[in-house]
């Protein structure tokens, strides 16, 4: 028993390395926590220096469509709208195909070789950065869809989104730049929440006699929405936070326009053009615009976060 | 009495073979643009390289056919990633650490798990407007305003969640044992960090960072009123402090000019970078893949 006192005695740390200890758990805190500082950074830095505008316009700012630095009278509908509908719309048309998508990649309807490598082409697209897919559809899909531009005014005209004359560079245009961009994240969350689906769920469908797609619409996709809905909204936040590629190509105008083939704006494409050249109370509405989209993609970010965690997969 | 075998007409085989139609053309549908749009920009963006590019500055958009080259746009993305890199992998390092050895679920380690995915998901021209504000405008940087120190700072911001993310779970693949082998021995908790987990987390840790680091290469938005963009050789350290051109603004800027030369120089641009940031891509997935097969314990 002495002995094993001095023993444990004996095998005190030097006091340097004790110190060495402390400061390096220290310092590890204190760099884990820059994420908190820079993140309130950023929403109290852009909310002070929306400050002025907002105090000017107030919420007037949201449902106003002009915007003339000349007369100081500054209003972002239009770029509002022309987010919400770009993000919305591209999600739409991005949604049946990803999910279609990545059920073709995890149904044994081709070998598994080649389902892996769509797999992996599409992860790796969602690699290539948004200004050069901004310049292939400035130089690309514009000329390829001219002509059905023209064919969707001439026989739907009558419907308000198809009512102007086609131009070069027009939100339907942003929406299916989107579409590319967004596909390889839905498809990709679409096929993992697929791929972790149990097994036993799908062979239990098949005993009890279901067919193949009554157990991927009554079994397998069901089971799998929660991690569907998360990509979603990912995707969503994505598609509203996006700047290169949309600025490139939706022709940048502030004139409202039911129309999605008229130019149009978005937020974000409102700040890459705008806010090298502004200066003065024009400054101040630009953040203040920034302050709404980092509203909007914090209101979604958190919302898919929650869905992910209420309703992760519980088998 | 032929119930058993598959019968063609029956509405469940019908709306069966409807269906799997359709989730084949939905993949057609997908993936057919995107092999057109790879091999699309790697031949037309192959067939402007030249050795000329590597060396020339790009000449100012004008009526002349020759556009010179992309030497001060691709040496400015490697600085400026290089800063940005400086500034977030010791503190995503760093953070990742704390998150996955040192805290034990409690209320802040929640709080900064759930920043980290807010930050991930934050539009990158956001950061660009952070930077601007902060340091832009305010020219704290000695009086300097645009320059590529900024931009690297703006980069900074969007790497951050990533490394802290793929050090986290990197460190948390790391079995309990070797932990407590090393503690066991008398190991105190830094060097056990330092000299046992980070080494065998380092692949994926490395890994994660790397891809991290490549998709910041392609970001343009958070450059174009950081960094700006500049036409001219970067000469010396100094030049941190002034405008800076890179790849991702050069296709911005070089996109939207009327002329045909320019037009071309931002497609060997994109050339340079889709390459680079795909084989870095490619190369890390078979690593990883590597990896998986060859693990020890």
């Amino acid at each position: 028993m002495e002995e094993k006192l001095t023993l444990f005695k004996n095998r005190k740390r030097f006091g340097i390395e004790k110190n060495i200890d402390i400061i390096f758990k220290n310092t590890a805190l204190v760099l884990s926590s820059f994420v908190a500082i820079i993140l309130l950074g950023i929403i109290l830095v852009v909310f002070f220096q929306s400050f002025e505008s907002f105090s000017r316009y107030g919420l007037k700012f949201l449902v106003t469509s002009e915007w003339n630095p000349v007369k100081d009278e500054y209003g972002a509908f239009t770029a509002i709208y022309g987010t919400l509908v770009t993000s919305f719309l591209s999600l739409l048309i991005t949604i049946p195909l990803g999910v279609g998508t990545a059920i073709f990649i995890t149904e044994d309807f081709v070998p598994k070789v080649f389902r892996e490598i769509i797999g992996s082409f599409v992860e790796l697209l969602a690699a290539i950065p948004s200004v050069v897919l901004g310049l292939w559809a400035i130089f690309v899909m514009e000329p390829f869809f001219r002509a059905f531009f023209v064919f969707l005014h001439n026989f739907f005209g009558w419907i308000p989104l198809f009512s102007s004359e086609p131009t070069g560079r027009n939100s339907l245009l942003a929406i299916l730049i989107l579409v590319v961009m967004l596909l390889p994240i839905v498809t990709s969350i679409a096929r993992d929440s697929l791929n972790q689906v149990p097994k036993k769920l799908r062979n239990a469908a098949y005993g009890i006699g279901a067919s193949r797609w009554k157990t991927i619409f009554s079994v397998i996709l069901p089971a799998a929405l929660s991690g569907i809905m998360a990509g979603v909204l990912l995707a969503l936040g994505r598609a509203m936070g996006e700047t290169m590629a949309v600025t490139m190509i939706i022709g940048n105008s502030n004139a409202f326009s039911w129309s999605l083939l008229s130019p149009g704006y978005t937020i974000s494409s409102m700040l890459a053009n705008q806010f090298g050249e502004a200066d003065g109370s024009q400054v101040s509405s630009l953040f203040y615009a920034a302050f709404v989209l980092m509203i909007l993609s914090l209101v979604v970010n958190i919302f898919a976060q929650w869905l992910v965690k209420k309703f992760s997969l519980k088998y | 009495m032929n119930s058993l075998y598959y019968q063609k007409r029956l509405s469940r085989n019908i709306g069966d073979k409807f269906f799997t139609s359709l989730s084949v053309i939905c993949a057609l549908i997908a993936i057919l643009p995107l092999i057109f749009l790879v091999t699309y920009i790697l031949i037309k963006g192959g067939s402007q390289i030249t050795p000329e590019l590597f060396t020339l500055e790009p000449n100012p958009p004008g009526d002349d056919l020759d556009a010179g080259g992309i030497n001060p746009a691709l040496i400015g993305t490697l600085i400026i990633t290089t800063i940005a890199s400086i500034i977030a992998i010791p503190v995503g390092v760093g953070g990742g650490i704390y998150l996955a050895e040192y805290s034990k679920g409690g209320a802040f380690s929640r709080f900064i798990r759930f920043g980290v995915n807010v930050l991930a998901g934050v539009p990158s021209i956001i950061a660009g407007v952070f930077i601007y504000a902060l340091i832009v405008s305010t020219k704290i940087l000695f009086g300097s305003m645009y320059s590529g120190l900024a931009g690297g700072m703006a980069l900074s911001i969007l790497m951050l969640p990533t490394v802290i993310k793929t050090t986290d779970e990197g460190l948390k693949l790391v079995p309990n044992e070797l932990r407590y082998a090393s503690l066991g021995v008398g190991a105190s908790m830094y060097t056990t960090i330092l000299k046992v987990t980070l080494p065998s987390a380092f692949r994926s840790i490395a890994t994660g960072v790397v891809l991290g680091i490549a998709r910041a290469a392609g970001e343009t938005a958070p450059l174009i009123f950081t960094a700006l963009f500049s036409y001219y050789y970067i000469t010396g350290f100094g030049d941190l402090f002034y405008e800076m051109g890179s790849l991702a603004v050069l296709i911005y800027n070089f996109a939207l000019e009327p002329y045909d030369a320019q037009n071309k120089l931002a497609w060997a641009a994109s050339f340079i970078l889709v390459l680079s940031i795909l084989s870095v891509n490619i190369f890390s997935r078979i690593l990883a893949a590597f990896t998986e097969k060859t693990k020890r314990v």
